[in-house]
């Protein structure tokens, strides 16, 4: 028996818009079971970087490998790098499960409904197979099943992310992609979805986590990474990051998130 | 007045079984039409939106064309000019499909409404948000599977209303058919207006009858948005 599968390789990757270098050769390492957060101001590329890694966004340039299997890239005429075989990135973006910034349910299923959607049409489970995880997972980020056949309009934000960090984790992936889970919620709703992701982040899940939440990245990962400018301006354990921060500019970062 | 509706009165509805004539061949044009033509904006609707130029611009222009010319004239076109085409009456096919009035009709009808749908539909398929669609790509969707599981169901819904629409226009267009001497509803209260002198009371049946169809049509789909609208309304409405 091999170790367990979850390790995810970022190598090099670049990225730009035009003439806009918003990615200058970011790598990363998470090792199964991991959980890496990244920070850094807005701007500094840390978006851009969780969505390369399962092609929302194109890199121009780097090498990404998932379970030690390469995603197989090849240029495209304008220079940047398009994937080689579609089948092969289908299944990969099987393993990377994604949670957005806007949740994005799709609004015409209820909150059950958006779970099974890609179980059964993706991965061709038995519906009965996929309702029973579904409600496992829901119950997991502590919805209770009366909000099962609710509508994501007729949810609350925490409520809405909540569904689709189960809609996440209902097709089992091997990796779990964070982009700013809680920064399009009130308040008063972002622990309840810190605390979904604090729970999962101690099941020895591998995770990354863009956020801007520093208590998340301080007490629930076990590596950060500061991106700053599109390159990781420092990167280490928790505790070396948040109290005794070599480079300038986190050191102003974190001052400023003081104040 | 009596007589009138006695002679008139199954002509206007059924008509005999031989020759069916009125409400019955008002209802078939409406539905036959629509459903051919769903059935053919629904592809054209995914090629309207493509990104690939030589996919689009053929259908761009379709339903420019069919947009800009009076379904009379479209009618005409089908129903009297192919069929004068040496080439249409010297094929036996062609010759046998476009001597009848019905089949000419129906061919016309259904390219006009399905270049409206078109157009609706694809409509509603830009409308969608990107996110529930990267949301899809993110779990490992085929483009294929998008479209059946995502963007079409969830379009088609939001196009509800306005298709609704298409398909009230597309009953009232039907009259038109009276000129390609097919016997709709309008074709019996010409004849009966005629025989009695009483326009009033034939044309008056006539959208009797026409009303009695567009309040069902409204009424199922007031139904069908109920059903499958219901994701759009706010909580306190349910």
């Amino acid at each position: 028996m091999s170790t367990r599968d979850g390790t995810l390789v970022v190598e090099n990757l670049h990225k730009r818009y035009g003439k806009n270098e918003v990615l200058r050769g970011v790598s990363l390492r998470a090792k199964a079971g991991s959980v890496i957060s990244i920070i850094g101001s807005s701007g500094s590329g840390k978006s851009t970087f969780l969505r390369c890694i399962n092609f929302l966004e194109r890199p121009n340039a780097g090498r990404i490998f998932l379970n030690g299997e390469e995603i197989r890239m090849v240029p495209d005429k304008n220079g940047n790098l398009k994937v080689a075989d579609s089948g092969q990135l289908r299944r990969m973006r099987v393993k990377l499960a994604m949670v957005f910034q806007h949740f994005n349910l799709w609004l015409h299923l209820t909150a059950l409904e958006n779970v099974i959607e890609a179980p059964i049409h993706v991965l061709g489970l038995p519906r009965i197979d996929a309702i029973e995880r579904a409600r496992e997972n829901l119950a997991k980020v502590g919805l209770s099943r009366s909000v099962e056949t609710m509508y994501p309009a007729h949810l609350s934000g925490g409520q809405q992310q909540r569904v689709a960090i189960a809609r996440a984790l209902t097709m089992e992936p091997e990796v779990m992609l964070f982009d700013e889970p809680t920064s399009a919620l009130d308040p008063e709703l972002v622990g309840e979805v810190l605390r979904v992701m604090q729970r999962l982040a101690s099941e020895g899940r591998t995770m990354i986590v863009v956020t801007h939440e520093m208590s998340f990245a301080r007490n629930a990962s076990n590596h950060v990474i500061f991106l700053d400018n599109g390159i990781v301006e420092e990167e280490g354990a928790p505790d070396q990051i948040f109290q005794a921060p070599r480079s300038e500019r986190l050191k102003r970062f974190l001052a400023a998130l003081i104040k | 007045m009596i007589d009138l509706v006695e002679q008139y009165w199954q002509q206007y509805l059924w008509g005999t079984a031989g020759h069916p004539t009125g409400l019955v061949i008002t209802l078939w044009l409406t539905i036959a039409s629509l459903a051919l033509g769903f059935s053919l904006a629904l592809p054209l609707a995914v090629l309207r939106v493509s990104k690939t130029w030589w996919l689009s611009v053929p259908v761009r222009v379709y339903t420019y064309v069919l947009r800009g010319t009076p379904l009379y004239v479209q009618l005409l076109l089908v129903y009297t000019g192919i069929y004068s085409l040496d080439a249409v009456r010297a094929t036996p096919v062609l010759n046998a499909f476009f001597r009848d009035a019905m089949n000419c009709t129906i061919l016309a009808f259904m390219l006009n409404t399905a270049a409206y749908t078109t157009e609706i539909f694809a409509g509603a398929i830009k409308a969608t948000t990107f996110g529930e669609i990267e949301a899809g790509r993110a779990c490992g969707m085929s483009n294929y599977t998008l479209y059946r599981r995502i963007i079409l169901p969830s379009a088609l819904r939001r196009a509800l209303p306005a298709y609704s629409n298409e398909v009230i226009l597309m009953l009232h267009a039907t009259t038109l058919a009276a000129t390609a001497t097919v016997p709709d509803i309008l074709k019996v209260a010409r004849s009966a207006s005629s025989d009695y002198y009483l326009p009033f009371v034939a044309y008056g049946i006539a959208s009797v009858l026409y009303l009695g169809i567009s309040f069902t049509l409204i009424w199922l789909f007031r139904r069908a948005e109920d059903k499958w609208l219901g994701y759009l309304r706010p909580v306190a409405a349910k």
